[in-house]
């Protein structure tokens, strides 16, 4: 520890910080443009300057180590002066176009200038100006506003290893750009608009949509992967405009996945705004009571157990546990969560999680993915993985797909018969202290699932992963329903019917909550199809009755990542047109068929919930289980069969019914996958 | 004007490919990366002696890159940065004039106007009709006692003036060879011009 004096403040902070970090230590503010404290220390806008005594100039705080006894003094005339010359030669190139900026109101530059720039310039020559760049579909450049503070470069080459970005040629020519006229290929690419200090990085779909100021932001959750990033939802009237990120270090950092920030404007396309019924084998629009009188019309008389539900990959807990609380009243035990078939066990809470959690990512030491391509299925969780692999010593194996993860790692076979036969990895693993195996849905969603799961669960036994204080099991979710749905046992009771059991005429009436990723085709062709939910995509397709609900910024609810960590998202706005919040759709139909259920408003349900499993009531905290119960998963992992392992995800934009709707993710498809995605609308 | 085309593709030749290894040899394994400058350069003479135009196309940076297991873009860097690689093609001679204020006192707009008038060109940056001349604008050359300096590829021609320089670009015009390199003056080295005035022969031998 060194101690350190900042403006008569006396701060103990740990050698090797920065005097920056000392600054702040003490409550003192630091201007900058170049730092972040999550990527490397550039030291070239020199904004940070500060005094320190016994040093003749002034001193770029970010990059100056702290020393024992320093003094340090923000606020001089010295440091004053100094900034106030840094921000008139940042000017001096920058141009004065604020009020058609979309940075307006929310730019470093801009701020500091209030407090550093002078009110005119003394600079009359020409200013350098910088032709425009096409960085593809999600972010939009104006190159002439960039103050060169390569906070863009090192995320991209640091954060999320797609090293595209570089400053090309020097001096007054120096740009910083891609070189070579392309689409930013990574899929944490937005988050170089957040970071960029200037107008220089804006987002492409937003632009000259709004200023800051204009907007209601609502605190809530990131419901298109199981990460569960924070997420901040900007709104303007009814209309959500954007997606940002919160801090949780927990969780996501400050990052976010671009189909996570750019798929809002799906959630204005292919709405379901009112209900729906099919008569003589076409849909035509009804009002709410017609809707409910087809539904209880057609349940009359049939028997609980030829009915079903299942609850798709972004629904809310509450809904979910409203649906299975209705269908408990109607005699059913047919309910499943897993659309896609995952061979997941609910019977243990560490069979499905990601035991490790995110943050223990950056103990381990030897990291085993199976059947699993994280970039794509979690590029969030992805970036924490590399950014352990980068501080060194990680050992990282793949049996899967062969695919580009942002990270080295050994080539261990594409099948099941690798996990009998890591070869040399089997000796990393070995002498890891914290080994982890990450267990991906493309492992399970086949007939096999059970035994693969088994046998992964096997592995981790047989290497020392589950022990007091350390649980390396982790199951990598796709849907960010999943957890909470398993949570709150959204799974078949006793003798009831999972998924496939339930297509094909397994049952009479089959409701969907908002289910389309699944092969609607082989529902039964006699099944009344009831689809609550928010898009007209596959379930809505072959629905009898369509009941309109809430997308995920349109209704408050919980969701459990990947993690088993319980979130809860506020309401943003409200649902358009006559669709409703999805429990309450729920609650008033119960009581029309005569089963109301018991919660009259949201608080009593959210209390349900907590009593189902306190896990809910946990909001934003994780258990962290020990593995010690090393008893495995039901699968008889000798049952494995010989397919190689197929990811769950290989289109990482369009994985739902809001990111296919979008136009936006659309045209990263046409950019990154060379196909034209199926026209939204 | 003979602007080349980007080439479709790019290889060391087994010239190149010797400087290459060697180049790569210098530096311990897993810092490979250093010699992206050696690189380039061996990239440039090869283009140089393929094609008359000593310059680096995009395709050459891409297998450099992936010679040296770096990211494409941190090789399009190290080019755009230093001058000495020209990512632009180039005619056979690059006429580099040093116009820095003791080249400039020393009439280096005389050089730069007989490379005009000879080249048939207006511009820096322009290359000749014929594919010949490339003329750039450099800063000192760090030789300005020998002012003005016109270095035309590798070599340096030394206290130039408008008439030599029409004499010199005449000759490269007709198929003549660049000239020795050095002073066109007649002087030895940085020798001064009207002969010797210090350190000279004494007469009189020492008592
Ligand atoms: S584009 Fe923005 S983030 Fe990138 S270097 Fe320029 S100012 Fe910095
Ligand atoms: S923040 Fe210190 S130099 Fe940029
Ligand atoms: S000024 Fe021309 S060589 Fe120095």
């Amino acid at each position: 520890m060194a101690k350190v004096t900042v403006d008569g403040i006396e701060v103990e902070v740990a050698n090797g910080a920065s005097v920056l970090q000392a600054c702040e230590a003490a409550g003192k503010e630091i201007p900058r443009f170049c730092y972040h404290e999550r990527l490397s220390i550039a030291g070239n806008c020199r904004m940070c300057l500060v005094e320190i005594e016994k040093m003749p100039k002034p001193v770029a705080s970010c990059g100056q180590p702290v020393g024992d006894g320093m003094v340090i003094k923000t606020d001089t005339e010295m440091v004053r002066k100094a900034r106030r010359g840094v921000m008139e030669f940042l000017l001096v190139n920058h141009p004065l176009d604020c009020p058609i900026c979309d940075q307006g109101g929310e730019c470093d530059l801009q701020d500091e200038a209030v407090g550093y720039g002078r009110g005119y310039s003394r600079y009359d020559e020409n200013k350098r100006s910088v032709g425009q760049a096409d960085w593809g579909p999600l972010v939009k450049t104006t190159m002439t506003r960039c103050i060169h503070c390569t906070r863009c470069i090192r995320f991209s080459t640091e954060v999320a290893g797609v090293p595209e970005l570089g400053a090309t040629a020097r001096g007054e020519s120096m740009q910083v750009g891609t070189y070579v006229e392309k689409a930013l290929s990574s899929e944490l690419s937005g988050n170089i608009i957040d970071l960029c200090p200037v107008g220089a990085l804006t987002s492409k779909p937003y632009a000259y949509t709004a200023r800051p100021w204009e907007l209601k932001k609502t605190d809530s959750v990131d419901v298109f992967d199981a990460v569960g990033a924070n997420i901040r939802v900007d709104a303007r009237g009814a209309e959500v405009l954007r997606i940002l990120p919160r801090v949780n270090d927990a969780v996501n950092e400050e990052w976010l996945g671009d189909k996570s920030r750019f798929a809002v404007d799906g959630l204005k396309r292919r709405r379901l705004d009112r209900p729906w019924i099919r008569e003589n084998g076409k849909l035509r629009a009804a009002s709410w009571e017609e809707a409910f009188a087809a539904i209880a019309d057609r349940l009359k008389n049939v028997p609980g157990e030829r009915i079903g539900a299942i609850a798709g990959d972004q629904c809310d807990a509450e809904s979910m546990l409203a649906l299975k609380d209705m269908m408990a009243a109607l005699g059913s035990a047919n309910i499943d969560c897993r659309q896609d078939g995952a061979a997941l066990d609910a019977t243990r809470r560490e069979f499905y999680l990601f035991n490790t959690t995110i943050a223990g990512i950056e103990e381990a030491d030897a990291l085993l993915i199976i059947g699993s391509n994280p970039r794509r299925e979690a590029p969030v969780l992805n970036a924490r993985i590399r950014k352990r692999w980068l501080s060194g010593g990680l050992a990282v194996g793949l049996i899967g797909e062969e695919a580009d993860l942002t990270y080295g790692f050994d080539y261990i076979g594409g099948g099941p018969e690798s996990l009998q036969a890591l070869g040399s990895f089997a000796d990393k693993l070995r002498t890891a202290k914290k080994p982890m195996i990450i267990l991906g849905q493309g492992a399970l969603q086949r007939d096999d699932g059970a035994a693969v799961l088994a046998a992964a669960w096997a592995l981790a036994a047989q290497y020392n992963m589950l022990n007091v204080d350390w649980h390396g099991f982790n199951v990598l979710h796709t849907a960010a329903a999943r957890v909470g749905a398993l949570d709150l046992g959204f799974v078949p009771g006793t003798g009831g019917k999972n998924v496939a059991a339930m297509l094909g005429g397994g049952v009479d009436v089959l409701w969907l909550l908002a289910a389309d990723e699944f092969e609607t085709s082989k529902i039964g062709a006699e099944t009344f199809v009831i689809y609550q939910g928010h898009h007209g995509d596959a379930g809505a397709a072959r629905a009898d009755v369509i009941l309109p609900g809430a997308a995920y910024t349109e209704k408050p609810g919980t969701y459990v990542n990947t993690e088993g960590r319980a979130q809860f998202g506020f309401m943003a706005v409200s649902p358009p047109g006559d669709a409703r919040e999805d429990w309450r759709i729920l609650r008033a139909i119960s009581a029309y068929i005569g089963h109301a259920l018991p919660y009259d408003d949201f608080a009593q349900l959210r209390a349900q919930l907590i009593q189902t499993n306190p896990i809910f009531g946990e909001i934003g905290e994780v258990r962290r289980l020990a593995g010690s119960n090393l008893e495995g998963p039901v699968g008889n992992a000798a049952a494995i069969g010989t397919a190689p392992f197929i990811n769950a995800v290989h289109n990482y934009y369009q994985t739902d019914p809001i990111s296919r709707a979008s136009p936006t993710m659309a045209a990263c498809v046409a950019a990154h996958y060379g196909t034209q995605a199926e026209a939204a609308e | 004007m003979n602007t080349q085309a980007e080439p479709k593709s790019f290889e060391f030749d087994t010239e190149a490919e010797a400087l290459v290894t060697a180049a790569i040899a210098h530096y311990p394994m897993g810092k490979q990366a250093s010699a992206v400058m050696p690189l380039l350069d061996i990239a440039q003479r090869q283009m140089a002696r393929h094609t008359g135009s000593a310059w680096v196309p995009r395709v050459a940076m891409d297998v450099i890159a992936k010679r040296l297991g770096m990211a494409p873009i941190r090789v399009y860097e190290v080019a755009t940065f230093y001058l000495m690689y020209n990512t632009k093609p180039v005619g056979k001679y690059h006429l580099q004039v040093c116009t820095t204020t003791p080249c400039w006192l020393r009439g280096s707009d005389d050089v730069v106007a007989a490379c005009k008038s000879q080249a048939g060109i207006s511009e820096f940056g322009e290359t000749s009709a014929n594919g010949l001349f490339t003329m750039s604008e450099v800063e000192c050359l760090g030789a300005c006692v020998n002012a003005p300096i016109l270095q035309i590829n590798d070599d340096y021609f030394e206290d130039m003036d408008g008439v030599r320089t029409e004499v010199l670009l005449g000759d490269l015009k007709a198929g003549g060879a660049l000239p020795p390199a050095g002073s066109t003056a007649g002087r030895s080295g940085s020798a001064p011009a009207t002969g010797l005035t210090a350190l000279l022969p004494t007469t009189e031998p020492a008592e």
